[in-house]
């Protein structure tokens, strides 16, 4: 199984995604921001960090890459593309998922573990977690999911909506909820489920010395699926 | 009334924002761009019709806390 | 041009200094030459009042690579791996702009480490503010805890350790001391020495502004009313560019390119060059006319004496320039190659082709002034007799004000603003007593902490500079990490009053001897006067961040209580010390006093003690007592665990407040499996090491008879709310 992560200026998590794919079975290459052709890949991530220090728009100027282009393409004829954090800001900049990203509700940079309810539980990502709940760890500033409510509802009704973020025992409310977004929703997918953005990272949870292990099951799912 | 302030980094500090926007755009082919500063816009409804006063105490607000006046400048636009 | 009195004023020079430059140079300086002068004979990089103290502090050790002298300190941790690290202040900026002063702070520590060739894995910081209730607090902290997070989690370091203190002594004067810990190849290390003849000097990096011109005087000048007027010249940090620069500069480094390298920090372009010179006994010639600028006509002066963030200098072997610079534009970065070195061993300024400055560089770096200032010594004060009756006081009181006090209570609030995960290799976070990262790819953890001691060392400077380097020893001990060198950030007052003098001096003998009893060597380090504001001088308060080494991370320690029914000891005797505690403090509203004494040897041996037991892995969890005593240890170690202890009252005639808040130093509390119970002390008295058992875990609820019974939920909540409470 071949994976992509592609590099932005002030990408930081790019190692960690290429340590954890390499770990459960992909063999990685990375793709500089610049470059205008990409590498035969089946998975394609866009790491978290701070794309060009979010300057003007979290993601926004990553999106104007180059090898955005390709990636779009590469969505469109089905390819599956992961962004997490920073990822996931680009790629609703982009066009590729629906929604925005805005500041966390108390407009602070929140690092902490959380607990995600696994909402979608059949598409091209991943199926048959054997958890409903699990702990991932999230550091982000705007993390903040916003869509208009019609979009929500579209959401919801194709089974767009990923993860929601939950409390130990699977609580989804207010208290559970880290920044602020709507319906406490931590991830998503595009119309297809092809694309999947999500803000926790769990690539930082990969074994039993960091806080969890629950990154693991996240991607062995993935790779399970890729080999169907 | 309305005011409308706009809070600027000041000329000579660093505006990191401003420089990547500004070699973002070059990227994309508006070659013409040489220089961008980033700001934020204010808009204030004051109870106060008279523009002078208003302005007055735009003015002081924006001392006492839309503008770190450290690094940044204000600018209360002209009422049109 | 002729130089006023005025004018060598401002340059925060002295007339005398003025005039040996005069002498030195045989004649008088231009104003450019007086500006280079004033940046390399300032406080802060010529350690004109601190150098023949400093001369005390052991720097040399098994593990030393590289002591104090370059722009960080190198350990050895085996494997061909090496740790680089340092700590350095950023006070006077953080309380005239406190995020971007914090920011630049932090990425001014962190192009020190990777100026030496190593990738930084580990962030820390100590931060200390003015009384809660004073005006100005509220947003100090805000400004220095974002501007510390924006900046460290823009660049992707791990923020994994450090304090939040408050005091009023701090009311006019914060501290913020950043510390990065970086890993390098042991043999590839890069120096700031230039050699050879003709080779040329690269500018890399951002632009070159009118930023924090003279922010190296302004460093090392003391504050008063007026301060809030010098803003202009703090410096803008851009962390995005940072990114961008440690991951060329580091890329560079993979081949030999590269002869030498410097950050362009306090006193920028003037201190880089002529620090690479000096070392490399060479002259050094700019083009000035070629350095990147971000303004309109910049003056030679402005260009040398700018602190424009995000730069550094270069020293490249011939030929390898277009190979560099091709990287570098790759990265989006400024390249310029703006000089070469030369045999003059002077430092030549040129402005399109006409000669502006000229001054031999040994009178720049050798030749600054070195002060033996007087300086006042402080008796140890007598101890308290016992004024107050502690029978009266309530055990469940104190500590329900003493685990909620905002010194002690827990710091999630500041932390979790923090990345303290990036990288993938934080193996303990945060709130522990010493931060681990995982050395990336191997079973090796580096544990980091930084401490202070404010309190131990205002009441008497000797027992208190020991004490700091004692407390960073613990911290590292109590996660099973086997303490290998310290760096020292040693925040002061005014060097030309006796008394703050008097504090340094026995603070740094203090330290020198508790570093070098311990073979805790010191490797690095800076030094900040002119702490003080209208006369009013900060607490002396050395930080010492301390960096030790876990060979297998299967053995590494945590404080949280494991499981009900365990053992729980106090290694190290109680005997009652309650002056300058917590609680002398705040509950009996007393600030006289000795600090507790630290016995050396009794340090030495309970910690190596403890490590031998944690290497048999006789040790369930284990946790140095500090600030506010045993008790308070106890409650840590029962929130962070989620489980309860049963605690007995001491069988000795100490007084219960004595035994459960005195803080008696070269302490710890262990929990462990009673199956190991004789194994265990077997090994302590062995060692002739003192403890005692003190109780067990149980569910739920910390209980002493007849005094305390809490729930742990509410131990949290009175831990956990002080900043939430305070900023909202």
């Amino acid at each position: 199984m071949l994976s992509s992560v592609i590099v932005f200026p002030g990408s930081n998590c790019d190692r960690d995604m290429a340590v954890a794919l390499e770990k459960f079975g992909f063999k990685n290459s990375m793709v500089w921001h610049n470059d205008t052709e990409l590498p035969k890949t089946d998975l394609i991530v866009l790491p978290g960090g701070f794309s060009y220090g979010d300057y003007l728009r979290c993601g926004c100027i990553g999106s104007k890459s180059k090898i955005i282009e390709k990636v779009i393409e590469f969505a469109n004829k089905g390819g599956l593309v992961l962004g997490i954090c920073n990822g996931f800001q680009i790629l609703v900049e982009a066009g590729l998922l629906p929604g925005t990203l805005l500041r966390n509700k108390y407009l602070r940079f929140i690092c902490k573990d959380v607990y995600l309810k696994i909402k979608n539980n059949s598409n091209t990502f991943y199926s048959k977690f054997k958890k409903d709940i699990i702990k991932l760890h999230i550091a982000h500033n705007e993390g903040n999911y916003f869509v208009k409510n019609d979009e929500l509802k579209k959401l919801q009704d194709k089974n767009q909506i990923a993860f929601e973020y939950c409390d130990i025992n699977g609580e989804v409310s207010e208290s559970s909820n880290p920044n602020g977004s709507i319906n406490n929703i931590a991830g998503v997918f595009n119309d297809n489920q092809n694309v999947l953005g999500m803000m926790p990272h769990p690539e930082r949870m990969i074994d039993k010395y960091l806080s969890g292990n629950d990154g693991s099951l996240f991607f062995n799912n993935i790779k399970h699926k890729l080999s169907i | 009334m309305k005011i409308s302030i706009v809070v600027t980094l000041k000329k000579e500090v660093l505006d990191p924002q401003g420089k990547v926007i500004q070699q973002t755009l070059q990227n994309m082919g508006e070659k013409a761009v040489f220089n961008v500063r980033q700001g934020k816009y204010f808009e204030l409804d004051l109870n106060e019709n008279n523009y002078e006063k208003a302005k007055i105490m735009a003015e002081e607000i924006c001392k006492k806390l839309l503008a770190n006046l450290v690094i940044e400048d204000y600018k209360i636009m002209d009422n049109s | 041009m002729s130089i006023s009195k005025e004018v060598v004023e401002k340059h925060g020079l002295t007339q005398i200094e003025f005039q040996k430059i005069c002498e030195l140079l045989k004649r008088a300086p231009n104003l450019l030459e007086l500006g280079v002068f004033s940046a390399m004979w300032n406080e802060h990089c010529s350690y004109k009042s601190s150098k023949i103290h400093l001369k005390n502090l052991p720097t040399k050790g098994k593990v030393v690579v590289q002591g104090p002298g370059e722009n960080a300190g190198v350990i050895d941790v085996g494997d061909n791996q090496a740790i680089v690290f340092k700590v350095e202040s950023h006070n006077h900026p953080s309380f005239i702009e406190p995020y971007q002063g914090a920011a630049t702070g932090v990425g001014g520590i962190m192009r020190d480490v990777f100026t030496m060739g190593a990738r930084p894995i580990a962030n820390l910081n100590s931060i200390h503010f003015g009384s809660p209730d004073h005006s100005k607090t509220k947003n100090l902290l805000n400004g220095v805890v974002q501007g510390i997070g924006g900046y460290g989690n823009c660049v992707g370091i791990p923020t994994v350790g450090g304090e939040t203190h408050f005091d009023e002594s701090y009311n006019g004067n914060i501290l913020v001391n950043a510390m990065t810990v970086g890993l390098a190849n042991k043999d590839k290390i890069f120096y700031s020495k230039a050699s050879g003849i003709g080779k040329s000097v690269i500018y890399v990096g951002s632009k070159t502004g009118r930023d924090g011109i003279h922010g190296a005087s302004m460093a090392s000048a003391k504050f008063d009313n007026k301060a809030e007027e010098k803003k202009p010249t703090v410096q803008v940090g851009d962390p995005f560019t940072e990114k961008l620069l440690l991951e060329a500069c580091l890329e560079l480094m993979q081949d030999d390119s590269i002869i030498s390298i410097q950050d362009m920090g306090a006193a920028g372009l003037t201190s880089s060059s002529v620090e690479m010179a000096a070392k490399g006994k060479l002259g050094i010639e700019l083009n000035l006319e070629k350095v990147p600028c971000r303004e309109l006509n910049m003056t030679p002066y402005e260009m040398m004496l700018s602190e424009s963030q995000e730069r550094m200098l270069i020293i490249l072997n011939s030929g390898k320039e277009s190979k560099a610079k091709k990287l570098f534009e790759k990265w989006n970065l400024d390249f310029a190659i703006i000089g070469k070195t030369t045999n003059t061993k002077n430092l030549t300024l040129k402005f399109n082709n006409k000669k502006v400055g000229e001054i031999p560089i040994d009178l720049l770096s050798n030749k600054a002034p070195l002060y033996n200032r007087k300086w006042s010594k402080t008796k140890l004060p007598k101890k308290n007799s016992k004024s107050k009756n502690l029978n009266k006081i309530k055990i469940l009181d104190s500590l329900k004000r003493i685990i909620s006090h905002p010194n002690i209570c827990s710091k999630e609030w500041v932390w979790k603003q923090y990345d303290h995960t990036v990288m993938g290799d934080t193996i303990q976070k945060p709130g522990s007593d010493s931060g681990v990262v995982r050395i990336h790819k191997t079973n090796k953890g580096i544990a980091s902490t930084i401490d202070t001691s404010a309190d131990y060392c205002s009441a008497h400077p000797l027992t208190g500079g020991k004490q700091v380097v004692c407390e960073s020893w613990r911290n590292l001990i109590s996660v099973g990490a086997k303490p290998l060198a310290i760096t020292n950030c040693l925040n002061f007052g005014n060097p030309e009053k006796q008394k703050n003098m008097g504090e340094f001096v026995e603070c740094v003998n203090g330290i020198a001897e508790a570093s070098k009893y311990l073979d805790y060597p010191v490797v690095s380090g800076n030094v900040s006067f002119y702490n003080e504001t209208n006369e009013k001088s900060i607490k002396p308060t050395p930080a010492i961040g301390g960096v030790g080494l876990i060979k297998n991370i299967d053995k590494m320690i945590t404080m949280n209580f494991k499981k009900k029914n365990s053992d729980i000891y106090v290694i190290g005797r109680t005997n009652g010390h309650l002056d300058q505690s917590i609680f002398a403090r705040e509950i009996l509203g007393e600030k006289k006093g000795p600090p507790p004494e630290i016995n050396l040897f009794n340090e030495k041996n309970n910690g190596t003690t403890l490590l031998e037991l944690i290497d048999k892995n006789l040790i369930l969890s284990a946790h140095d007592i500090s600030s506010g005593g045993l008790l308070i240890a106890i409650a840590e170690m029962c929130i962070k665990g989620k489980i309860g202890a049963l605690i007995k009252k001491p069988k000795t005639l100490i007084n219960p407040i004595e035994y459960f808040f005195s803080e008696d130093q070269s302490r710890y509390i262990v929990e462990i499996n009673n199956d190991n119970v004789e194994n265990i002390t077997n090994i302590l008295n062995k060692n002739s090491v003192f403890f005692e058992k003190i109780g067990n875990t149980q569910e739920n609820n910390l209980f002493i008879q007849d005094e305390l019974d809490l729930s742990i939920d509410e131990i949290e909540k009175l831990n956990n709310s002080w900043f939430r409470k305070y900023i909202n």
